[in-house]
């Protein structure tokens, strides 16, 4: 066990290297493209012993992937934004052709406009194809989890591939100090894949992809797939308690940061998630019973843990760091759902928006979103939805949008 | 072509490995092309499928294969091969399966995948020097969803998206010498008709290692408006009209393995398929008969006059 300083990426990369993986088809892609580098170069000095093929297109990729892991071989790829929704297509098929495998996913911002700097809108778009998704918040989560990821994804109760969701550029690029677990250990954690019959090979013909006629058919196999997604909650928590007996780690479906005796809660995923830990720590020493709730694996929604950490609470804020055109957060609305009816649902479960492309939340603001949640509380009723956005921000865009109007106006009058 | 095991008709297999009472229409030129392949290739085999009608081979819990299946999307089948490829590899490389469990990769397309949408992992495979075979059964149209035009369709022919007086105006793009561009190990074209010249291709390409790409023209009782047991007629006139050449390339170089003679008409080959009937009815369209004959001359003035 070695300790060093990881990025990100390196985290992901390493979460691969001990995974011992056979196979990476890759397509770079800014902010994941360190990750296939970093494994490149350990392939070229003989450290991994892993077959990498760069494809041409990341549909070709997680094609590739799926069709490795349904051959038999224990299969890694990573991508982001641009990428993932290129691929979407295939992945949704290989989910449903029930292949293990792992997939890094260092979210970005989607075009349009084009930006390289990060949100979720790219992972959650992916969130109703069977892939299973972690949302990790550290550099160490993010290597932890990778080796979390396989153990879940070639179980035999699941058999469905994985998305290991970390921030572009916030954790992909931040340099963390991470505990590197020796190969040995990790040995004891994550034993070989074995794919025993389900996979092709000479003498025992195997159709996978098959056309299906009619809804019945159809709906079996899709609610199958669900349902088995949905073992993963419980098949997370055993193999969380051994993770922690071999690594000495701890982690559960979801991290509940000083909320037990909290009043208002703050619900986010990912990285920004240790923003709200400091503001929770500055709000708690001001005297206010504030507290942080974070789901690490969003699909399945661990619903039930979400309920038991949020039941008898006065007030919730959920900052999504995506946005639903025409709707708003998803995690909201997926809280929402998970909460209504319940007894001692929480009667405040507020919406705000921040951290699009990359825009980050600063303390005052999750003081300001404590302040509207108490206010609602007192008045009893719901605060709209709202963008975290600040008056000079605003300023800031309006001088673009006249130098905007100014270059074009100025172009027109040429031509 | 000295060594072939096909000298006579009588040399092909006499045992069919294919199912029969698949979904496919009646007189079917894809799936008489893949009957022949496939008592080629045989059950030591994985088919990696792209969208379109052979993809209604497979419906659950039916398979005419006694190989495996694999079904992808519509432009991604060559890298699914990739993805096989490699893991029978890492696994043979690491013992963990024996040669003989080994598997050969057979990529099924039609020709919207092979032509457009799927050109670009195609030319990957290639650019990797994946060793794969594919087949691309190319009845000169989107047939999965009701034949309209695609980038294989000939000039003038009707389609559900060129039903006008002068059918489809582009003309069928030349997938042959995009493929050979890429230089891969092997490409040639075929047709269900003439067997004998089908099976030595195959034979040929299984001899080779590295991309190995076969077009077969696929005629369409559906698509192509004619009677199903017209199949086989169609496909011959195809090549003694010299519409299809049959043409093999490998070293570098292409050879015709047929060469028509004497040559018909094309008229003879087009006045057979409703997709045509507008040439001749309700007067003959002399000009664009004469200008598609004139592009079948001028391609074998030019294939004759070469060395
Ligand atoms: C991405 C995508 N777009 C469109 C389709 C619809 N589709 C299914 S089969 C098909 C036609 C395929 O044509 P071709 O490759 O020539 O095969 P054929 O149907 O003629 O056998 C189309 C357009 C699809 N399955 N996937
Ligand atoms: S539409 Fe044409 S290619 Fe498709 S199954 Fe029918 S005959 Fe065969
Ligand atoms: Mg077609």
């Amino acid at each position: 066990m070695t300790r060093q300083m990881l990025t990100g990426n390196g985290a992901a990369a390493w979460g691969a290297r001990l995974a011992e993986v056979d196979y990476l088809p890759a397509f770079p892609i800014t902010p994941q493209t360190e990750i296939i580098e970093t494994i490149a170069n350990w392939i070229d000095q003989g450290e991994m012993d892993c077959r990498m093929v760069t494809m041409e297109s990341e549909h070709s990729m997680i094609t590739a992937a799926g069709a490795a892991a349904a051959t038999g071989v224990r299969v890694f790829t990573a991508t982001s934004s641009q990428g993932l929704l290129y691929a979407s297509e295939m992945i949704y098929t290989v989910a449903g052709w029930r292949v293990p495998l792992v997939l890094v996913n260092v979210s970005r911002g989607l075009s349009s406009p084009i930006t390289l700097e990060p949100d979720h809108n790219d992972v959650l778009a992916m969130r109703d194809c069977g892939f299973l998704q972690f949302h990790c918040s550290t550099c160490q989560e993010v290597l932890d989890h990778m080796l979390l990821a396989y153990r879940l994804s070639e179980h035999e109760k699941l058999r469905l591939p994985v998305i290991v969701n970390l921030d572009g550029f916030y954790l992909s690029f931040t340099r963390e100090p991470v505990e590197i677990p020796s190969q040995a250990m990790v040995d004891r954690f994550l034993p070989p894949f074995d794919a025993e019959n389900i996979r092709f090979r000479a003498g025992e013909p195997l159709s996978e992809g098959v056309a299906v006629l009619g809804g019945p058919t159809y709906s079996y196999f899709r609610y199958e797939a669900h349902l088995a997604s949905l073992q993963a909650l419980a098949v997370y928590d055993d193999l969380a308690r051994e993770f922690q007996i071999i690594f000495g780690r701890k982690y559960r479906l979801i991290e509940e940061y000083r909320s037990a005796n909290a009043e208002i809660v703050f619900v986010m995923m990912g990285s920004f998630a240790t923003k709200a830990k400091e503001a929770v720590d500055q709000l708690r020493a001001a005297g206010e019973k504030v507290g942080l709730v974070r789901p690490r694996l969003f699909r399945p929604l661990p619903v039930e843990a979400l309920y038991r950490a949020l039941a008898g609470k006065k007030g919730v804020a959920v900052v999504d760091q995506n946005l639903s055109m025409g709707k708003g957060g998803v995690l909201h609305t997926e809280l929402a759902s998970a909460l209504y009816g319940r007894p001692d649902a929480p009667p405040v479960l507020a919406s705000f928006i921040g951290g699009l492309g990359g825009r980050d939340i600063a303390p005052e603001e999750f003081y300001e979103m404590v302040a509207v949640v108490r206010q609602s509380i007192i008045k009893g009723e719901l605060p709209p939805p709202r963008l975290l956005y600040t008056e000079k921000e605003l300023r800031e865009v309006r001088k673009l949008q006249t130098m905007a109007r100014t270059m074009h106006r100025g172009r027109g009058a040429k031509s | 072509m000295s060594t072939t095991e096909f000298k006579f008709l009588r040399d092909l297999p006499s045992r069919h490995l294919l199912g029969t009472g698949t979904p496919m229409c009646g007189g079917c030129g894809g799936l008489e092309t893949l009957h022949q392949i496939y008592d080629l290739i045989g059950a030591k085999s994985v088919i990696v499928n792209a969208a379109g009608c052979m993809t209604l081979l497979a419906v659950y819990p039916f398979t005419p294969f006694r190989g495996s299946w694999l079904y992808t999307a519509m432009a991604s089948a060559p890298a699914g091969a990739q993805g096989v490829r490699d893991a029978l590899d890492i696994l043979k490389k690491k013992g963990e399966i024996s040669p003989d469990e080994d598997l050969e990769v057979l990529v099924l397309t039609g020709d919207g995948s092979a032509y457009g949408m799927g050109l670009s992992a195609t030319s990957a495979a290639m650019d990797r020097d994946l060793d794969f075979l594919y087949l691309c059964y190319d009845n000169e149209g989107y047939g999965n969803t009701g034949q309209q035009y695609s980038a294989a369709t000939p000039h003038g022919a009707r389609t559900a998206t060129s039903k006008g007086s002068h059918g489809y105006p582009g003309y069928k793009k030349d997938l042959f010498a995009i493929w050979t561009a890429h230089k891969p190990s092997y490409v040639a074209t075929v047709v269900g008709a003439e067997p004998l010249d089908l099976a030595r291709k195959v034979e040929k390409a299984r001899s080779l290692q590295g991309p190995r790409l076969i077009i077969s023209l696929a005629p369409c009782p559906t698509g192509w408006d004619y009677e199903p047991a017209e199949t086989v007629a169609i496909g011959k006139l195809a090549v003694q009209t010299g519409i299809w050449p049959l043409r093999e390339y490998v070293d570098g170089k292409v050879v015709h393995t047929k060469i028509p003679h004497p040559r018909l008409p094309v008229e003879e080959y087009l006045v057979r398929q409703g997709r045509f009937h507008h040439l001749f009815t309700p007067e003959k369209n002399e000009k664009l008969l004469a200008e598609i004959q004139a592009r079948v001359d001028r391609y074998w003035q030019e294939a004759e006059s070469e060395p």
